[in-house]
């Protein structure tokens, strides 16, 4: 009866766990030529859990993020991920060991339907070969109809069926927010990177947005990192929080713990030099 | 014996369609991106499982089901399966905020709530804290519900399988329960939106609905394998007789869309045999059709208008049967094969065969545009406590000012006051909890006021409404005022999305306007008129002049009716915000409410009277969440050219 019965790869676990540590910084330096993005920075990323990179402009922060995706390789110090030290890699490599990522400045294919750009977070997925999916026959046509179905469950779970044939060009920056975001969890990342995902939006587009990290959070128990600029909006996701001022890490801990913490306050409101 | 056989509930209706045509599909659903299909057999089997469970967990005969969410089948089977089970249900308009539904919730004493969805869920949650007879609430989709106690709630599929599973301990008591129900046992009760004052709960019988069903059925030729979409409102009594009574009776497919948000899209794929919507609807898509036209290329352009010409002409006549010259015919064939059709399969209104519009006043010239088009669209005239049915226009004698002759079984009079009262098996049982309010609606003989004046038209037999009986009152001169008639042709312009006309006992008529930011904003983008906010359009002088122009055609059209040319708008001002009824100002309908506006916007009202030519205001609006906030306007107060009206003023004196 209900032809379509595909269940996301949801955790089962009725309470949300956090669990060890998924991703570990170690010492990481990065410089770009003389000048120091990143100085001797360590923190770690515990599965399960949302976290936090803040600071002020020009901290570092999507650097960092791009050290964690696996773009910018860091002169000094290590990446841990899932147990192993991380070597150089590709990016459709870094795809594959589940992290995907969206950008601070929306990068979908513009001419693409909305659906097909979600498709293509699936590619990294597919099995069949070149040939045999531009024939569309047996196993490919198989294979396809299953993805679509994956994809169709984050159109559901993101509330954008009506855009599904929408040109992403033609569509308004918040949706294209999220559709970026439908796009990363397309690949079932088990560690999801956000760069600014509320940057230029609205408040009732950042509620909206927070409702569905949270879910994302919640349903299918993704991993997140993610950099952001609004205070308020922070606090509130995140289980935990790096805060980082010149390239270097000045507080880590939970909300709590960094609201009161007395060198992040400083860095946001500055401090009078007698 | 009822005069149905042993169809008296409707539970047997769909026990009769499962056994005569198992196969047809009954209920659609698109999710996924799929139309998912449900057979009657599988929908009464899914139905069937949902009453077990509810038995299960313990629903009694009487009990009130509040079923909350928007349509999908899941709801439409759970209100059945309340009424296999001896219980009554009582859809809820799911937009309503929490302190809306408090009242019906408290006032229904409702055990069992049934939610679409984890916002619904939060709504009962919240009011729980204040009324404490809900004891099982139960969701259908299960997104964001994990982390809720689940002491006493259940996911509707839990409570489906744990039906099926407990089939042997409650298949005996659900059968007794389902024969016990009879044509008078209580079919749905449906709360009125209620312009004035509280919603009232109008119980409706088997009898109400069925006998409704049947006749109207049998009106408009209705068959098996038609195809409704059920979009409108579960709450309100149109989706019950349109998607439970007369699908039932008949044996049709219901079709819910996908979200609220893919209803156009979803229309058009569908493609709905019988359709219906309120004016806003077929209003909004001409809008569209003729924005997207303004784009066109110019032979495109130029093809549409011969066209469109053509078919105003004899589109009609050649829809109701009349003469039309063989030339004509064939114009209107080939603008059909270029035109009409690929516009009809736009819209997704190639196979409907009997449309219906209803609830507020449709402007003539969207009325016509539609049926020059080939679309067979028809005016009724109802309310929920008739079932729906008093008047409804037979085909071929279709007009856009009145709202036709008696739906059969039907008895309607005039009363001395101009009121319209009517009498018919579909007229409800009472209102529950209020006998007050039922003897003062309905008398002894079974006659219903319904608050509106109206009268027939000698000629054709056909009804005529011009306004809310209460609302019709008199000028300081004596002079007749009637408020809505006037909002109606301010409405008409599809710039104008709301309008109130202020008059009563006063010398002179004003009016608030409310612009539509689709319209206008389409007309200020290609007139070059920058915006940033809804507030700065409204307030712009350039809409300020095209308003002046609308409403001094209105008054020249009103001045040519002596008795009401002195409804004339004098003066008018444009509003920073749209009426909405998270702020009260109308019902979950749209239907404005006078009162509240009256008092919520009193120091505009007296400017517009006291020749002000602008106030400054501020206004409590409420966010969709429930949360407050105020704006603050200063708002410019217009004057109109009115014709005629100061000579007969003087006349009178």
């Amino acid at each position: 009866m209900n032809a379509l019965d595909v269940t996301m790869d949801e955790t089962g676990a009725d309470e949300r766990r956090i669990g060890g540590v998924l991703m570990e910084m170690k010492n990481i330096t990065l410089r770009f030529g003389g000048v120091k993005a990143i100085t001797d920075i360590s923190f770690d990323i515990r599965e399960g859990e949302i976290r936090a990179i803040i600071g002020p402009n020009g901290a570092g922060k999507s650097s960092m993020l791009n050290v964690i995706s696996g773009f910018y390789v860091p002169q000094e110090g290590e990446v841990w991920f899932r147990g192993k030290r991380r070597p150089q890699m590709k990016p459709y490599e870094v795809a594959q060991q589940g992290i995907a990522r969206t950008f601070q400045n929306i990068a979908l294919f513009e001419g693409m339907s909305v659906l097909d750009n979600i498709m293509t977070g699936r590619l990294t997925l597919m099995k069949t070969g070149l040939w045999s999916q531009a024939l569309w026959w047996g196993r490919a046509q198989a294979e396809e109809v299953e993805h679509r179905a994956k994809v169709e469950r984050i159109i559901d779970f993101l509330e954008i069926q009506h855009i599904r044939k929408t040109p992403v060009g033609r569509l308004p920056y918040g949706l294209k927010k999220r559709v970026e975001l439908a796009r990363a969890l397309a690949t079932e990342p088990k560690l999801l990177l956000l760069d600014e995902p509320m940057a230029g939006m609205n408040v009732e587009e950042k509620e909206d947005m927070c409702r569905f990290i949270l879910d994302t959070n919640d349903e299918f128990g993704t991993t997140i990192a993610l950099i952001e600029h609004d205070m308020g909006v922070v606090m509130d996701l995140s289980d935990r929080v790096v805060v980082m001022d010149y390239g270097k890490k000045i507080g880590d801990g939970t909300p709590d713990e960094i609201r009161s913490n007395k060198a992040v306050i400083d860095a946001y409101l500055g401090v009078q030099h007698d | 014996m009822a005069e149905t056989g042993d169809l008296v509930s409707i539970p047997a209706l769909l026990h009769r369609n499962a056994a005569a045509f198992p196969r047809q599909p009954a209920y659609r659903e698109k999710e996924f991106g799929i139309w998912q299909v449900w057979s009657w057999a599988e929908a009464a089997s899914e139905i069937r499982a949902i009453a077990l469970g509810f038995l299960a967990l313990g629903l009694q005969r009487g009990d009130h089901v509040a079923v909350v969410g928007r349509n999908r089948p899941a709801l439409y089977w759970s209100m059945v399966a309340a009424q296999m089970c001896g219980a009554v249900p009582v859809p809820l308009y799911q937009d309503a905020v929490a302190e809306e539904m408090v009242y019906v919730l408290d006032h229904c004493g409702a055990r069992f709530v049934i939610c679409g969805d984890q916002e619904q869920v939060d709504k009962v949650i919240e009011v729980q804290d204040r009324i404490h007879h809900i004891e099982q609430v139960v969701y259908v989709d299960k997104r964001g519900m994990r982390k809720y106690d689940h002491s006493r709630m259940n996911w509707l599929e839990d409570v489906v399988a744990e039906g099926r599973a407990a089939h042997r301990r409650f298949d005996e008591e659900l059968d007794g329960r389902i024969a016990e129900l009879d044509y008078d046992s209580t079919c749905v009760m449906l709360y009125t939106s209620g312009t004035t004052g509280k919603p009232k709960g109008v119980v409706l019988s088997n009898r109400n609905i069925i006998e409704t069903s049947k006749n109207s059925v049998a009106f408009d030729g209705l068959r098996p394998g038609d195809e409704v979409l059920a979009y409108l409102p579960m709450a309100w009594v149109g989706d019950f007789i349109f998607s439970v009574g007369q699908a039932m009776w008949t044996g049709f497919c219901v079709n819910c869309p996908e979200s609220a948000t893919t209803m156009m899209n979803d229309l058009r794929e569908i493609g709905p045999t019988y359709f219906f919507a309120p004016p806003r609807v077929f209003e909004g898509q001409l809008t569209n059709v003729m924005i997207r036209m303004e784009d066109a290329g110019r032979i495109k352009k130029a093809l549409f208008r011969h066209y469109m010409e053509v078919a105003r002409r004899v589109g009609p006549a050649i829809l109701d049967g009349r003469p039309v010259s063989t030339a004509d015919r064939i114009a209107y064939w080939i603008g059909d094969k270029l035109i009409y059709g690929p516009l009809k399969n736009t819209l997704g209104f190639s196979r409907v065969r009997v449309g219906y519009t209803a609830g507020e006043a449709i402007g003539p010239e969207i009325f016509d545009f539609y049926r020059s088009l080939g679309i067979n669209l028809k005016q009724l005239y109802g309310q929920t406590e008739a079932s729906v049915f008093i008047t409804q226009q037979p085909d071929g004698q279709v007009r856009s000012d009145t709202v036709g002759v008696p739906s059969p079984g039907v008895e309607v009079r005039i009363a001395e006051t101009g009121e319209v009262f009517y009498r018919s098996p579909g007229t409800f049982v009472a209102y529950y909890k209020n006998p007050e309010s039922t003897a003062s609606t309905k008398d002894a003989e079974g006659w219903v006021a319904t608050g509106d004046a109206g009268f027939f038209e000698e000629a054709t037999g056909h009804l005529r409404i011009i306004d809310r009986a209460k609302d019709v009152g008199k000028m300081a001169d004596g002079r007749l005022f009637a408020p809505k008639y006037v909002e109606n042709k301010l409405k008409f312009y599809p710039s104008i999305l709301e309008a109130v006309v202020f008059g009563n006992g006063r010398e002179r008529c004003t009016a608030f306007l409310n612009i539509d930011l689709a319209a206008v904003g389409n007309w200020a983008e290609r007139n070059n008129i920058a915006y940033s906010s809804y507030q700065e359009l409204a307030g712009h002088p350039k809409v300020y002049d095209m308003m002046k122009g609308h409403v001094e055609e209105v008054n020249r059209s009103i001045a040519e009716d002596p008795m009401l040319s002195g409804c004339q708008v004098h003066r008018f001002l444009i509003l920073h915000k749209e009426l909405d009824a998270d702020d009260g100002e109308m019902t979950r309908t749209r239907k404005v409410r006078r009162k509240v506006i009256e008092e919520k916007y009193h120091d505009l009202i007296a400017a517009l009277y006291d020749g002000r030519t602008s106030i400054h205001t501020e206004t409590e609006v409420t966010y969709e969440d429930g949360r407050k906030g105020a704006i603050r306007a200063t708002l410019r107060i217009e004057d109109a050219a009115t014709h005629g009206a100061s000579a007969q003023r003087m006349a009178a004196e």
